[in-house]
């Protein structure tokens, strides 16, 4: 299946993969109205960074995924094989064994405090694109979504 | 091909799920005792509270079994086992056949010998029939004495403390949380939990439930008294080995498995909490009850029934826990010092009850404790599983914004520039 992939030597640091991820997945999907959201939605991407080097981070949609594994609800799950790991917002409890089981830290907590409802948010590869924000906006060509078997 | 199923929650579905992959013919038979489709164990002290609906807690789609062509039986449970003739004796007085056997039958609850466990209004907590009839009984109940102070024993008290009861969880270890968390871990928890108004006793235990028929209060080894209105049993689970007795089908704690997940008989396979299977860290074989790894094994014994090669490379303890509000995440070994030959770096992040700590056996990662801040935690889990070596610089670890880009880069290339 296609991946996201990322080329550590090319990533600049810019964070615009963020920002495209939190956009994509806002309710508008407006950069403007976005960032205002409350609670505002998380990026699925994270760019981590360690002096000079930096890197965008997503989920891997692993093979044998461990974030399936130790998911108790059955809130994350995928289609087939081919397809990517998804997260149920509606089953989803909030339980973190997902963040416990996943080697890349690619999960995060959407913790939302008005309604105490605690879900896990992940990257889906962004449904109905034909390239991921995050890999359509890099300027530097350090993400690239693509089939490597 | 014919698969049978004894047990229908984590480790079973995930092996249907792994029997469907390889094989769309055979026919899979699940007996299960409890009468419910699959549900999600860990649920039932929140569904206590009424935190969760039981709809809530279905772990599959309503129509996986028929998706899967699966042979549904609830409230059967399995009696026996005659591996030469390879059938199951059953409670619906039927004998069900098989070509491959997956035993996942669990654990049961663990009662240590007390006075007075004949009363009323003593209960264990590992099933959804248990949790809806403390439900029931907990109407004009005030005080529970919870006895046990581990995963189960602080969700349960979590539950009824939501539920609006005064809670007192009796541990006989000096401190609760033992086997998940450090000592300072534990007293972190403890002194929140506290702080919202939970009575906790370490170093003591219950020796005698009293009351006339109904339990009314307990009493304690250091001759304290707590009035309750009910008890609830939280100490632990044990293999449920009932069904293999005579059976021939090797056993220890649990039952000894390969890493195939196959036990001493052929075309026997067992998976989940019943196994004592293949730990990582110890290098023998243990039973490590949890989640993930009784759907892993379940599923790896699922495509080894259908023909597949599918080994298990082990597990070890790994666990996500939140009370009351606040979270840990633990894995590996956690409870270690210098003293035990182990060096241990710890610190703390921004919350308040931040705490964290890092394991090595010399230069290997081992364990890891995360209190409050448990972002990325998951990094470490990945790590102890790989044996991940680190040379120098291990405070790196403690840093907030840790992350592979901390890790060697050789490492990182080969995760993160090809499928996994």
């Amino acid at each position: 299946m296609k991946r996201v992939y990322p080329k550590e030597d090319a990533c600049i640091n810019c964070k615009l993969c963020e920002v495209a991820c939190l956009v994509e997945h806002s309710e508008t999907k407006d950069i403007f109205k976005a960032y205002r959201d409350v609670p505002r939605t998380l990026s699925k991407a994270l760019v981590e960074e360690d002096g000079p080097n930096s890197i965008s981070i997503q989920c891997r949609h692993c093979t044998d995924a461990p974030c399936i594994d130790a998911c108790i609800t059955g809130a994350m799950q995928r289609q087939d094989d081919e397809s990517p790991v998804i997260v149920d917002r509606e089953k989803c409890v909030g339980c973190w064994m997902c963040i416990m089981a996943c080697p890349y830290g690619a999960i995060q907590m959407d913790v939302r405090k008005k309604d105490k409802h605690k879900v896990s948010s992940k990257c889906d590869l962004c449904p109905g694109r034909t390239m991921p924000a995050c890999v359509e906006i890099c300027p530097n060509r350090a993400l690239f979504f693509e089939d490597r078997g | 091909m014919n698969y049978l199923i004894i047990g229908n929650s984590a480790a079973a579905v995930g092996a249907v799920e792994a029997i469907r992959k390889k094989d769309k013919k055979g026919g899979i038979t699940i007996l299960s005792k409890e009468p419910y489709l699959a549900y999600s164990r860990p649920l039932i002290t929140e569904f206590l509270a009424d935190l969760v609906t039981e709809k809530g807690m279905s772990y599959r789609a309503e129509d996986f079994y028929k998706d899967n062509q699966v042979s549904l039986k609830l409230g059967v449970s399995a009696k026996s086992i005659d591996a030469k003739k390879k059938v199951v004796a059953a409670s619906d007085k039927k004998e069900y056949s098989y070509d491959k056997l997956l035993i996942s039958t669990g654990g049961s609850p663990i009662v240590p010998p007390m006075k007075g466990l004949n009363k009323k209004g003593i209960f264990t907590l590992l099933t959804l029939d248990e949790s809806k009839e403390i439900k029931k009984n907990l109407k004009g109940a005030k005080r529970v004495v919870v006895i046990g102070g581990g995963l189960i024993g602080m969700k349960a008290a979590e539950g009824l403390h939501e539920a609006g009861i005064k809670v007192t969880v009796v541990e006989l270890a000096d401190r609760i949380l033992s086997r998940i968390l450090d000592e300072k871990g534990s007293s972190i928890f403890e002194s929140y939990l506290k702080d919202k108004g939970m009575d906790i006793i370490t170093s003591d235990s219950v020796v005698e439930i009293t009351g006339a028929k109904k339990a009314t209060g307990v009493k304690l080894k250091s001759k304290k008294k707590i009035v309750c209105d009910m008890v609830i049993m939280a100490i632990g689970v044990r293999p449920n080995l009932d069904v293999i007795k005579g059976s021939g089908i090797g056993t220890k704690q649990g039952i000894i498995v390969d890493n195939r997940m196959q036990t001493n008989m052929a075309d026997i396979y067992a998976a989940g909490d019943v196994t004592q299977a293949d730990d990582m860290l110890s290098g023998e074989k243990r039973v490590n009850a949890i989640w993930p790894l009784a759907f892993k094994q379940g599923r790896i014994a699922g495509t080894n029934m259908a023909g597949g090669t599918k080994i298990y490379e082990g597990g070890f303890a790994q666990n996500s826990l939140s009370v009351l509000g606040l979270s840990t995440i633990s894995m590996g070994i956690v409870d270690a010092s210098s003293k035990n030959g182990y060096e241990v770096i710890t610190g703390s992040g921004k919350g308040k009850y931040s705490y964290k700590k890092f394991v090595f056996d010399k230069d290997t990662i081992v364990g890891g404790i995360f209190v409050e801040d448990i972002d990325r935690s998951g990094i470490i889990t990945g790590l102890v599983k790989e044996r991940y070596k680190v040379k120098d610089n291990k405070e790196r670890f403690l840093s907030e914004k840790f992350g592979l880009i901390n890790l060697d880069k050789t490492w990182r290339d080969s995760k993160l520039t090809k499928p996994v």
